[in-house]
């Protein structure tokens, strides 16, 4: 009789929480690989157009980006500007931005560096070909279009 | 002796729930923005501006307007058909007299194959359209990856991005060389 009170009055099976720690741990190591921080805040607006036949982009500490695109706010007209860093940019500053990048790079990583052209889909040509012809002087020859991994385009 | 009691203890096993879902929002929230994006090499800049003869049999000339209209060879093109038009040109299957001349070649790894002298010659408005010209530059993209593979399966019985060794890339690169050039920009439509 004693015995079946005592099963009876029983406390509930204690669950180890241990783990828990752990997997938090494991989350926030997880996320912290995975994402990636976005070190300058847009200024520009930017809709990427789709492609199909896009590769992804190895080595991000190699690749230095130039927006273009319309700027958000609206006081700075609708024009597309170029951005680079943090601020709008002119077509001239794009030499003097690759040098930087250039320098902030170590000397056997240079040839490998890549520029990261993110414009807006409905850009002109124009303002793409002056940058193009940017970094041909500047000798920043590897570039990519940005573009949506797309399955079907059109 | 009857008071003796213990520290009521809390109920922990509902933190694993709380933990998934917290994994679970972040999952549907973080975008992996993986950058993916169309790779291309610029030509280095040429100081004089002596144009290189080339033979207009070996040149396939793509031009977009300012009204994002396509000109292929000549004739009004488009965009679904630019892909097979393009390598129609550059592989010259029947040896027409009007696509481009091949040369035979001996390439390591792959023998005597014949090259083809073809160069895909890209001009573009100062106002044509960002997104057309990314349509045009994968369209083209597509074609020589197309051509690539054929040749790797062909040869190697993979296609070309699975191949392993780089040696093998560079000798199906060398047979079709990604020959895009693209002239310096027009500024017909007077759109900036």
């Amino acid at each position: 009789m004693g015995r079946f009170r005592d099963s009876k009055s029983g406390s509930m099976p204690k669950i180890s929480t241990a783990s828990l720690p752990d997997i938090m741990f494991i989350l926030l190591c997880f996320f912290m690989v995975s994402t990636t921080m976005r070190e300058t805040t847009l200024i520009v607006k930017i809709r990427l157009p789709g492609a199909s036949e896009v590769q992804k982009l190895e080595r991000k500490n190699l690749v230095s980006f130039i927006y273009v695109g319309q700027p958000i706010k609206g006081t700075y007209g609708t024009e597309s500007r170029i951005q680079l860093n943090d601020q709008f940019a002119t077509v001239q500053d794009i030499q003097g931005f690759v040098a930087i990048e250039r320098e902030a790079r170590d000397e056997a990583d240079r040839r490998l560096m890549t520029t990261s052209i993110k414009a807006d889909r409905d850009t002109r040509m124009g303002i793409i070909s002056d940058i193009k012809q940017e970094l041909r002087k500047a000798g920043a020859f590897k570039i990519n279009y940005s573009s949506r991994k797309a399955a079907k385009i059109r | 002796m009857i008071n003796k009691r213990e520290v009521p203890e809390i109920n922990a096993a509902s933190m694993a729930d709380i933990a998934f879902l917290l994994l679970i929002f972040f999952l549907v929230t973080v975008t992996m923005d993986v950058d993916t994006g169309i790779t291309r090499k610029l030509p280095p800049p040429v100081e004089d501006n002596s144009s290189v003869d080339f033979n207009q049999r070996n040149i396939f000339e793509v031009l977009i307007n300012s009204t994002n209209q396509l000109l292929v060879e000549g004739k009004p093109g488009n965009l679904a058909t630019l892909k097979d038009e393009t390598k129609h040109f550059f592989l010259n299957p029947d040896n027409d007299p009007n696509l481009p001349e091949k040369k035979l070649e001996q390439i390591d790894l792959i023998g005597n194959v014949y090259v083809s002298k073809g160069v895909i010659s890209l001009k573009n408005d100062r106002g044509t359209s960002y997104e057309i010209y990314i349509k045009v530059q994968n369209e083209l993209t597509k074609a020589f990856q197309e051509m690539r593979d054929e040749l790797a399966t062909e040869k190697f019985g993979t296609k070309y991005d699975k191949l392993v060794d780089p040696l093998k890339q560079e000798a199906v690169q060398a047979v079709i060389p990604m020959a895009i050039s693209e002239a310096e920009p027009e500024d017909v439509g007077k759109t900036k």
